[in-house]
């Protein structure tokens, strides 16, 4: 991306970080977990970015993928399972100058948190949310989440999953003020930090679906998609995802979408032949909760008791003169 | 009063004036208890509160309680539809709702029925009865109307049959809708309330509406006081006291709200629930001035989580909520025990458990205030007594949580909600909000759960502030808030956030025993309870007995000196609105008894053999019921 030499010149004093200056404990994921990939994603657009540390908060459930905010060195709230989402729009509506990242599964986002993230879509506040989807729960070792494909024989479900899966985009897509919705795959790098960066840069919520290997307990989950990159289906467009030739070497199958068109974005979302990877949805105006109450009032002790004043004279009784 | 004499029933309804108004006399009073009962939406609300006012503008004592029935629309014409007000006006500063009531205005015949059957009434009350459905097309609401009418009178009760549509329609087309104004106009003249005042209170309630709706209304409350002057037989004036200082008149909802206001703290996040919603309601339309929000969240746990996240990045904030949110919110409060987030909660008990009795009173949530959760969740509880309480203990809960980075509960309960009574005006105190937020960056090697050994407060790190980093979580953690695989370190932390509210016992003041600091009984309570307990005290201390009380604001922790005072008393007992076992029961026994929430906790404090009497009627304790409780405690 180019930059105009004025605003080259303006940002020759900023801070430059590197990504080791967002790296904090040594994760403890499973060796060949996909989250390390996630996570290797985010401290290179905090990077990228310029994110100062201090300024950047990293909000997650609980699971495996909500570990997540221990190995940012910015702030982090590792808070309760299915509730990352009202704590971060908590934090967003009271300091609008902080950078708000949530990291949740699909147990924690599309089970117990539900109802957070169905209005989280409709209050389209601020923040980046990304869903690290690895069909089914893995700090709990391995029970069928509402994303296990139907079939998956997990431990609460010997003899398989019996319903066929929740799907997060097209029900993402299907929330009234949706501004924002994006599918990526942690296992190509390239694409997956073009997305983060695009959701980084939307003012709304970001949703961003990541398909998330397990090799612990769903060791070849998405051995078909990974096998067959012609399975693949990029999205690209100029609103949207761009592809660097060598990418487009790799996956022939692309389609140019305008990320405004919500009907083809829904199509999109339902297709089960192949995985779209890209951005399906982005709509820049969407209204946003957190700007529309944005108080503009400073508050101060002369406001206060100018307010508790012209209250109080309502119900006051006064003594006789 | 006297209600030895019971007088004729008024005469025919053709308008005539009847002579006994000339000859009335006015009748001295120390303190009258009213009410007005109607269907949902017929006013009686509204000329209840109305009335309540004048008497306090008057400088009268006054205490009202809400008659609210379950539903918006209940049937018309239930016994279980009564909607309305009680008003218990008083010649000195009134504490509480009273006893039972001596003048009630019923706009039908049913309404008052569900008061007389459930004992609110006082034998030979007078009762202002809408007379309009003697003359009903509807032959069984005819005979509904005129059985009722005489059991009532049969009764004793001094019955006044009052034509109220007839009068109202000589003014306005649909009576229904003034009805209310016209027997606010009937009360004032039984009181003896300048009309005046009665015309300024209407003029403010409708304040928003036109002129001509005012001028409606008072031609309404003039007719009803003229109609009283001409046709009722008796009158009474309470003697008034006029406030040397300025005081403001609202429910306890009211106050809650403008104590949040007063506090500084910016973000209240809340999911609707009775009883607890009107403080938000009327928040909502105030918050904004002074650059605060009221979030409805999607649910009671969103709501919780939204204002820790609020919390946490440095603006204090508050939920508000009645029983069955503050269950659902337990999980969410424990992370803020756990991660050390100042966060006010505020549960305004209804009655329990389940959905309960969401409009009734009661003060069952205490014990689960305290040790709600699951884990040990040290938190500051504390009960507001009076409405005066339910602003300055905003305040004070804030002040407590950023000092302690703590949760502090706060108990109301439906009584205080919707119960109004005058209090001193505040005056505002910078002291009062927090200093601005600190973002400056923090020394090299600080650590974000740097305990203090002897009180176990770390200084709060808050998003923002360089050199702060940390991830804040719910597992258990060390000093640099990383996760804690080594149990010593969960050993360290469960006892430094145990130390805090150790810390803010030694703050405590001693509270003050209400009485002698020695007797035969001392009756102890919390909450809303504090006004008729205190008033049953006085009454039995009149008969002889020694008998004090003591009222407690901390519930958790508790303040020191406690067992001192109880070591005073022959014996002590808890008084409260909630659940206990009948000692008198045929298999209870010292074995399997369960005590009301207070004397659990005081008996496993101190020790000590702590009776309590208690009574779930989802009403607000009588003083005459307490009394009477006291008394046979006592033999």
């Amino acid at each position: 991306m180019s930059t105009p030499a004025t605003e080259r010149l303006l940002k020759s004093n900023d801070e430059n970080f590197t990504i080791d200056d967002f790296k904090s404990n040594m994760p403890r994921w499973c060796t060949g977990c996909g989250n390390n990939a996630i996570l290797t994603a985010l401290q290179r657009l905090c990077r990228d970015e310029k994110l100062p540390r201090e300024k950047t908060v990293f909000v997650s459930g609980i699971g495996c993928s909500s570990r997540f905010p221990h190995y940012m060195n910015t702030y982090g709230f590792h808070g309760l399972h299915g509730r990352a989402l009202p704590i971060a729009e908590g934090i967003k509506m009271a300091r609008p100058d902080l950078h708000v990242f949530v990291n949740t599964g699909d147990g924690d986002c599309c089970s117990i948190g539900t109802a957070h993230w169905i209005h989280a879509i409709r209050y389209n506040m601020n923040m980046t949310v990304l869903m690290h989807d690895n069909h089914l729960y893995g700090l709990t070792k391995k029970q069928a989440s509402p994303t296990s494909p139907q079939g998956l024989q997990s431990n609460t479900t010997p003899r398989g999953t019996f319903l066929e899966p929740l799907n997060p985009l097209s029900v993402t897509l299907g929330i009234t003020n949706a501004s924002f919705v994006a599918q990526a795959v942690d296992w190509n790098p390239e694409s997956l930090f073009e997305i983060i960066s695009r959701a980084y840069r939307h003012k709304g919520f970001s949703f961003v679906r990541i398909l998330q290997r397990c090799p612990e307990y769903v060791p070849t989950m998405f051995d078909h998609w990974m096998n067959h990159p012609d399975k693949t289906l990029l999205l690209t467009h100029e609103n949207g995802m761009q592809v660097s030739p060598s990418l487009a070497a790799t996956y022939k199958n692309q389609e140019t979408h305008d990320p405004l068109n919500l009907d083809r974005a829904r199509e999109i979302a339902s297709m089960t032949e192949q995985v779209p990877v890209g951005i399906l949805f982005h709509d820049p105006e969407a209204t946003r909760y957190d700007d529309i109450r944005d108080p503009d009032r400073p508050i101060s002790p002369e406001t206060i008791r100018s307010a508790l004043d012209s209250e109080f004279d309502k119900f006051t009784v006064w003594p006789e003169q | 009063m006297d209600t030895t004499t019971k007088p004729d029933l008024m005469p025919g309804t053709d308008g005539t004036k009847a002579p006994a108004a000339a000859d009335k006399t006015v009748q001295t009073l120390d303190e009258h208890i009213v009410e007005i009962v109607s269907d949902s939406g017929e006013g009686a609300q509204k000329c209840g509160q109305s009335f309540a006012a004048i008497a306090a503008r008057m400088g009268n004592g006054i205490w009202t309680v809400e008659i609210i029935p379950a539903e918006i629309q209940p049937p018309a014409r239930s016994i279980e539809g009564a909607s309305g007000n009680r008003i218990r006006v008083g010649a000195n500063y009134v504490t509480n709702g009273g006893d039972e009531t001596d003048l009630v205005v019923a706009l039908n015949e049913q309404v008052l029925l569900g008061r007389v059957r459930t004992g609110e009434l006082k034998p030979g009350c007078t009762i202002l009865l809408e007379n309009k459905w003697r003359d009903d097309r509807d032959e069984e609401i005819v005979a509904s109307y005129t059985q009722t009418h005489d059991e009532l009178v049969q009764a004793g009760f001094r019955v006044y049959e009052i034509p109220m549509e007839e009068e109202c329609l000589r003014l306005v087309p649909d009576p229904k809708r003034g009805k209310n104004m016209f027997v606010l106009g009937i009360l004032c003249n039984i009181h003896s309330f300048e009309l005046q005042m009665a015309r300024d209170q209407i003029a403010f309630i409708f304040g928003n509406k036109s002129q001509a709706v005012i001028d409606a209304n008072i031609e309404l409350l003039e007719a009803g006081h003229d109609w009283a002057e001409c046709n009722l037989d008796f009158k009474y004036r309470i003697p008034a006291t006029k406030a040397s200082e300025p005081q403001i008149v609202v429910n306890g909802n009211t106050a809650l709200a403008l104590g949040v206001l007063a506090s500084g703290m910016q973000v209240c996040a809340m999911y609707p629930i009775t009883p607890a919603t009107s403080a938000s309601h009327y928040l909502s339309d105030i918050f904004e001035k002074v650059g605060g929000i009221v979030h409805q969240a999607e649910d009671e746990i969103a709501a919780c989580a939204f204002a820790i996240g609020a919390s946490y990045s440095g603006s204090c904030a508050l939920t508000i909520t009645s029983g069955p949110g503050y269950s659902l919110k337990q999980e969410a409060i424990g992370l803020a025990v756990m991660g050390e987030i100042p966060l006010v909660v505020v549960d305004v008990q209804r009655g329990g458990p389940s959905t309960g009795q969401p409009t009734k009173a009661e003060q069952g949530d205490l014990l689960f205030a305290c040790f709600g959760g699951h884990g040990d969740g040290p938190k500051v509880v504390m009960a507001a007594a009076s409405i005066e309480d339910c602003f300055y203990s905003m305040i004070t809960a804030r002040k407590i949580a950023e000092t302690f980075n703590m949760v502090v509960v706060v108990l109301t309960d439906a009584n205080l909600a919707t119960a109004q009574q005058p209090f001193k005006r505040p005056d505002f105190s910078e002291d009062w909000i927090a200093p601005a937020l600190d973002q400056s960056a923090l020394p090299e090697a600080a650590r974000p759960y740097d305990w203090d050994e002897t009180t176990g407060i770390a200084r709060r790190f808050i998003p923002g502030q360089p050199d702060g980093m940390h991830c804040l979580t719910g597992l258990a953690h060390d000093r640099d808030s990383a996760v804690a695989y080594d149990p010593l370190i969960n050993q360290e932390g469960m006892e430094r956030r145990s130390l805090k509210l150790a810390t803010l016992q030694k703050t405590l003041t001693t509270p003050t025993v209400y009485g002698d600091p020695e007797g035969e009984l001392l009756v102890i309570g919390w909450g809303s309870s504090k006004g008729a307990i205190e008033e049953a005290v006085d009454r039995v201390r009149q008969d002889g007995h020694k008998v004090s009380s003591l009222h407690l604001t901390f519930l958790q922790p508790l303040p020191s000196g406690l067992k001192e005072i109880l070591h005073g008393f022959k014996s002590v007992m808890t008084v409260e609105n909630s659940w206990s076992d009948d000692p008198a029961s045929e298999i209870i026994d010292e074995d399997n008894r369960r005590y009301s929430n207070l004397a659990w906790l005081l008996r496993a404090r101190y020790l000590v053999d702590i009776d309590c009497w208690s009574e779930v009627k989802g009403q607000p304790l009588k003083p005459g019921t307490v009394a009477r409780v006291i008394t046979e405690h006592l033999q």
